[in-house]
């Protein structure tokens, strides 16, 4: 199991390299001068200039300017926004909560959808029930989720009056984030009415944010389950007089969601990447929109940050479930 | 299964050009799904090619006297407009059919683009292996380890915006896809007897490489290009809906969709229309997906 761990490990080391290489490069391949780039549309004096270039450490040769990056990044240190001169750590501390937990209940939404319509498609295989499921999945994997978000709106906010539009909670709440999530920030100081103000915010981007890995989960549970299904303990088991809610439930489902598993965590990608879209519809305040909105305001320090911390999360996620992997199936250590 | 073997005997008996395509005819047919959406998909393309034809209008022509008309079938449309017009005046179903040939064109280019690409490295890295195999596998490695949107995003940004750099970025994020599927599928062909025979009977690395090994390594990487298109579309007009792909007033779908987001409550035509085009347009392609699989996998096909 060490020796697992640790090869994966190495594995990493490459990447890790190769992430860092990218957002060092990233500013420096925007075109023209990577000064005037990060100091935006105002410009800087040609004194500030010269300052900030000795600062930056750009006269100095590209392999120490890596170097020197590479160690500020590993300190904590990666710069401060040019449109909000806060240090972007500290920025990206406030966010990415937001996103966490739009994230969060998004995959439960998937989940809790996904994996009992995947087990029930696949034990009435070929039924009215499965092929209405796949159809829907199908249709769900090939949504456009910026305009699947747009159309929530137009019926529940605009049609019904429902939800509201956009933002995390409505605007006569305020109080000190303790862990960063709403909907538990809220039940800590008491408040049900902001509880349920951030719920009713919360729910539509999630659905959104979690229609493509609902249609991926619901498709993997079902193939997971039509595969176990076919097993030897599986007939065993309906042999030795089981029931039928035991064979599935038990025997089957357990060795079938070690697939899902893998999925669910290899879809941690695919969130960060719809939150992008997601939090932009929305107006959600998390790193998704932090992004794109930096883009437009030339904040290129935030986006260089942003495609490091985003990249190492997907990193160090896809990691987790490499080993959980192996915990839970012992079949792939010994590879 | 018995009334389908005893269909294809005929068939195999005859050395025929057109037995490849009878049977994988025989297997697609099968997914009524995957008839439909390539029967859609022909559609499509019918649309983008007639464009000019079938369209009422030019797509950037505007009737000051019409703005955000609605569908024909609501109060307050007219038969001018059959799906409405949008906020500067311009019929919308001009502007969808238009919209065709953007949405087509990206699949083309990306899928072109990245398949080149990704035979190029996927045949060198599984061919040559060692160190090359390594630096090229790391790279795909590098740029699969980012979220494709993200990574599609940043590079756009260094690009420029613009519907070309758009298709430049998410081909090289797709790219990987093909490389690591023709590295995998060459590692399994190279040891094979024809292409021992191959060598010993002369053959050099490029004809090895192209004329050998690489028809054999078809089917997944065409799977691979039908849902790449289908990726594409929706990366560009995700893209586009971020304002970071093709420009107003181009008519591609994605972009329509970004200037129709501020009426979203007043006129749910704007909205609506360009999403459907997409989800249509995907659909019908990911169906065709999953039969060209069932009828060119045959480890996955139906049994």
């Amino acid at each position: 199991m060490l020796r697992y761990l640790l090869n994966k490990i190495a594995l990493v080391i490459p990447t890790l390299i190769g992430i860092t290489i990218c957002a060092f490069a990233f500013v420096r391949l925007l075109p023209g001068d990577p000064i005037l780039a990060m100091a935006g549309e105002h410009g800087v004096a040609p004194a500030r200039y010269e300052q900030l270039k000795e600062q930056f450490g750009y006269n100095l040769p590209i392999w120490q300017q890596y170097a020197r990056y590479v160690g500020e990044v590993a300190t904590g240190d990666f710069g401060v926004s040019i449109s909000s001169k806060r240090p972007v750590m500290e920025e990206f501390k406030t966010l990415f909560p937001a996103t966490m937990e739009l994230s969060f209940f998004a995959m439960i939404f998937a989940m809790v959808l996904g994996i009992p319509a995947g087990i029930v498609a696949a034990v009435k295989r070929g039924s009215w029930f499965d092929q209405s499921l796949m159809g829907t999945a199908l249709v769900g994997y090939s949504m456009p989720i910026f305009w699947w978000g747009l159309l929530l709106i137009i019926f529940f906010s605009g049609y019904l009056g429902w939800t509201p539009v956009s933002g995390r909670i409505g605007l006569q709440f305020f109080f000190k984030p303790i862990t960063g999530f709403m909907t538990i920030d809220t039940l800590i100081y008491g408040k049900w009415d902001a509880f349920r103000s951030a719920l009713s915010h919360l729910v539509l981007p999630a659905i959104v944010l979690g229609t493509i890995p609902l249609a991926v989960i619901a498709r993997q549970t079902r193939s997971a389950m039509l595969e176990v299904l076919g097993e030897d303990y599986v007939r065993t088991a309906r042999a030795k007089g089981l029931s039928s809610a035991r064979v599935i439930g038990v025997h089957a489902l357990r060795n079938a969601l070690i697939p899902v598993v893998t999925t669910i965590g290899l879809q941690v990608g695919t969130l960060l990447a719809g939150a992008i879209l997601t939090e932009t519809i929305f107006a959600w305040p998390g790193i998704g929109k932090w992004m794109v909105d930096s883009i437009f305001k030339r904040d290129y320090v935030v986006v260089q940050s942003g495609l490091l911390l985003i990249a190492l999360i997907v990193m160090a996620v896809n990691l987790i479930v490499d080993v959980l992997y192996a915990v839970i199936n012992p079949r792939i250590r010994a590879a | 299964m018995m009334s389908q073997s005893t269909e294809l005997t005929p068939l195999a008996a005859s050395p025929d050009r057109m037995l490849g395509f009878r049977t994988f005819w025989h297997y697609f047919s099968v997914n009524r799904g995957a008839v439909i959406g390539l029967f859609v998909f022909i559609l499509l393309v019918l649309a983008a090619v007639l464009a000019p034809v079938l369209a009422p209008y030019a797509p950037d022509v505007q009737d000051k006297t019409a703005f955000l008309r609605p569908p024909a079938w609501q109060a307050g449309g007219s038969a001018q407009y059959l799906l409405g017009t949008d906020a500067v005046g311009r019929d919308m179903l001009s502007r969808l059919l238009y919209g065709a040939r953007f949405s087509l064109l990206i699949g083309a280019v990306v899928v072109t683009l990245s398949l080149f690409g990704g035979i190029t490295l996927g045949l060198l890295a599984g061919y040559f292996r060692g160190w090359v195999d390594v630096a090229i596998m790391r790279v795909m490695d590098l740029i699969l380890a980012f979220p494709s949107l993200l990574l599609a995003l940043v590079l756009v940004t260094i690009l420029g915006p613009g519907l070309f750099n758009a298709m430049l970025a998410i081909s090289l994020v797709l790219q990987p896809h093909f490389a690591r599927l023709v590295r995998a599928a060459v590692m399994a062909e190279k040891s094979r007897e024809y292409v021992v025979a191959a060598k010993v009977a002369g053959a050099g690395h490029l004809r090895l490489m192209l004329r050998t090994i690489l028809p054999n390594c078809l089917a997944p990487l065409i799977v691979q290009g039908t849902l790449s298109f289908s990726n594409a579309i929706l990366e560009a007009a995700a893209l586009g809906f971020l304002g970071l792909g093709a420009q107003p007033p181009t008519p591609e779908w994605g972009t329509m969709l970004a200037s129709a987001r501020e009426f979203i409550l007043r006129a749910w035509w704007v909205v609506t229309f360009p999403g459907l085009a997409i989800l249509i347009t995907v659909l019908a392609i990911n169906l065709v997906g999953d039969g060209l699989r069932d009828a060119l996998d045959p480890k996955l096909r139906r049994s």
